[in-house]
């Protein structure tokens, strides 16, 4: 089963880290897709660039209209996600709590659709 | 070619040990048949063929491991040579000594003379050894120290002859990611001192149910629902049925092993009707039985009946078998004889005890009782844990509920059920349920589902 861990935070959030220990952050990031890799749950892991380059784009009557900024103004928002093939939602959230951003901001977990169909 | 893949890794297990190692060996000849098959044509003993180079490869990673550590190595080889299968010109058998005559065989030349006689002709289907050989790869790897997924991935590569890339694209996985679960998988079946061999007659009976439900699991992985054949993505339902044919031939009196077939049989036989023509799911209620596959349908019954007749323990895939041979039999879906299947899933509950068991028991009792005898029933699931909260109890109830005619409840339903499931074919399945029960002005049905 695959779920989505989606990081989310903000600027402020992610700033109160002092320098030394947002390196070490990144250290334990890399440490824990490494460690995913090895037991054979990673499946990808990306970072989304700053809500500054965030584009919005709709069809007003078949014409492309595009927008700056991000969908909904929202004190927190989507920094990185991780998608992880494992067991069972138990382990998809263990290793959620292993996301070194948990201990600051959010990691939404979300199991992902399948094409996979009982009989019905 | 793939069929051949656990024969040739059977035999290189039982003459050098090494399970991982050899697993290794025989992948890579695999792939080297894959590209040179084609371009060269078919050798003249394609099994010797890929038992060479397999040994090569094998023995060129030996030779780079006991350069490393030359004393480990040195008894590597636990069984002498009697049974091997493709000897070379030069080929001496006895690698235990470690003296480099083994590794200085020129395989090579055995290749470029199309392949050694046919000495492995013999050792072909129904040779106890080959018998034995694939049995214990099936045991090996669905060894209860591995998680059912690695169970799965390694039987895929091992007994079934797929790529790791073939199999990572059937689990949507990137392929480092699925080699790494396997050569896991194959570390912790070595940790936990597995030894390529049957298990003791006390186990063996347990582990064969383990190997059986892996071959479940792989059918059911694979029995998607997408309209029209993906090439990109192993066929993993197929797979299954080639596996569970060839266990059922390996252990021909165990009536689960049986059983298994009979049930991937008459299940897969109603595949073509499964979807329609817009790839969504259709109701087993709904399906143009024109489209099912009428040789297998006797097949499956023809197995299942001699099975049942034969059993000496009545297990759950026995009876499911029989409950889907029911359902293949009726040649109209009024024609179901839902006292039998009825019945069938009250002897299954008895057998193994599930809450999945008692929801479908439940429709079979509102197909008989009426439909409030089904919901009664179901009510006394609301409180078990395995099953509350979960979509298939919603969907059921709202089936019943629709069947009492009371439509607001089981559309409520469908789209509770709806948003539960991570199936995306059954969740719009469900939706095309809720929308079909929608009043007129609320939300008109999607095209092509108000015929």
């Amino acid at each position: 089963m695959k779920y989505m861990l989606l990081i989310y935070g903000n600027e402020e959030l992610w700033q109160s880290f002092p320098e030394e220990e947002f390196a070490k952050v990144i250290q334990e990031t890399d440490a824990l897709h490494e460690e995913l890799r090895e037991s054979g749950e990673f499946v990808g892991a990306w970072g989304v660039a700053d809500q500054v380059q965030a584009k919005c784009v709709r069809l007003v009557d078949g014409v492309p209209a595009v927008t700056d900024g991000p969908y909904i103004e929202a004190k927190e928002y989507l920094g990185s996600f991780d998608i992880v093939d494992c067991d069972s939602l138990e382990r998809a959230l263990e290793i959620a709590t292993r996301v070194p951003f948990a201990r600051i901001g959010t990691v939404e977990v979300r199991p992902l659709m399948h094409e996979a169909a009982p009989e019905v | 070619m793939r069929q051949l893949a656990p024969q040739v890794l059977g035999a290189l297990v039982r003459r050098y040990g090494h399970f991982d190692a050899c697993e290794d060996a025989v992948q890579e000849a695999l792939l080297a048949a894959a590209t040179r098959w084609p371009a060269e044509g078919l050798p003249r003993n394609p099994r010797a063929w890929l038992t060479t180079v397999a040994s090569r490869r094998l023995i060129d990673r030996m030779r780079s491991d006991e350069a490393r550590r030359r004393r480990e190595d040195a008894g590597a080889a636990r069984t002498p040579a009697d049974r091997w299968v493709a000897p070379g010109p030069g080929d001496t058998p006895d690698a235990a000594g470690g003296n480099g005559d083994v590794i200085g065989v020129d395989v090579g030349e055995v290749i470029g003379a199309g392949g050694p006689p046919a000495t492995g002709a013999a050792a072909a289907a129904g040779d106890p050894a080959e018998r034995d050989d694939t049995l214990a790869l099936l045991f090996m790897c669905s060894h209860p120290a591995l998680s059912p997924p690695s169970q799965l991935a390694l039987t895929l590569r091992a007994v079934g002859g797929l790529t790791t890339a073939e199999i990572a694209r059937a689990f949507l996985v990137p392929e480092p990611t699925m080699a790494q679960r396997i050569s896991r998988a194959k570390h912790s079946i070595r940790a936990a001192g597995a030894r390529f061999e049957l298990p003791a007659p006390d186990e063996r009976d347990a582990r064969l149910r383990v190997v059986l439900h892996v071959l479940y699991l792989m059918f059911n992985e694979g029995y998607v629902a997408t309209a029209g054949p993906d090439l990109q993505r192993p066929d993993l339902t197929r797979e299954a049925v080639r596996l569970a044919r060839e266990v059922h031939r390996l252990v021909p009196d165990d009536g689960e092993a049986a059983g298994l077939l009979a049930l991937m049989v008459l299940t897969e036989a109603r595949r073509p009707a499964r979807t329609g023509p817009d790839g969504g799911l259709v109701a087993l209620a709904d399906q143009d039985r024109w489209l099912w596959d009428r040789a297998a349908i006797d097949e499956g019954v023809a197995l299942i009946t001699a099975t049942l007749a034969s059993t000496a323990s009545l297990g759950p895939y026995q009876l499911q078998a029989a409950i889907a041979a029911v359902h293949d039999e009726a040649a109209r879906a009024d024609d179901t004889d839902w006292p039998q299947i009825k019945a069938l899933y009250g002897l299954l509950e008895r057998v193994s005890p599930n809450p999945v068991v008692t929801l479908n028991r439940a429709v079979a009792t509102a197909m008989v009782d009426g439909p409030q005898a089904g919901i009664d029933l179901l009510a006394t699931l609301d409180d078990d844990a395995r099953v509350a909260g979960h979509h298939r109890l919603a969907a059921v109830r709202a089936h019943l509920l629709e069947m009492a005619g009371d439509h607001d409840g089981a559309r409520a339903g469908y789209r509770a059920a709806a948003r539960l499931t991570t199936s995306l074919p059954e969740q719009r399945y469900l939706l095309a349920r809720a929308a079909r029960l929608a009043p007129a002005d609320e939300e008109a049905p999607p095209e092509g589902l108000d015929k």
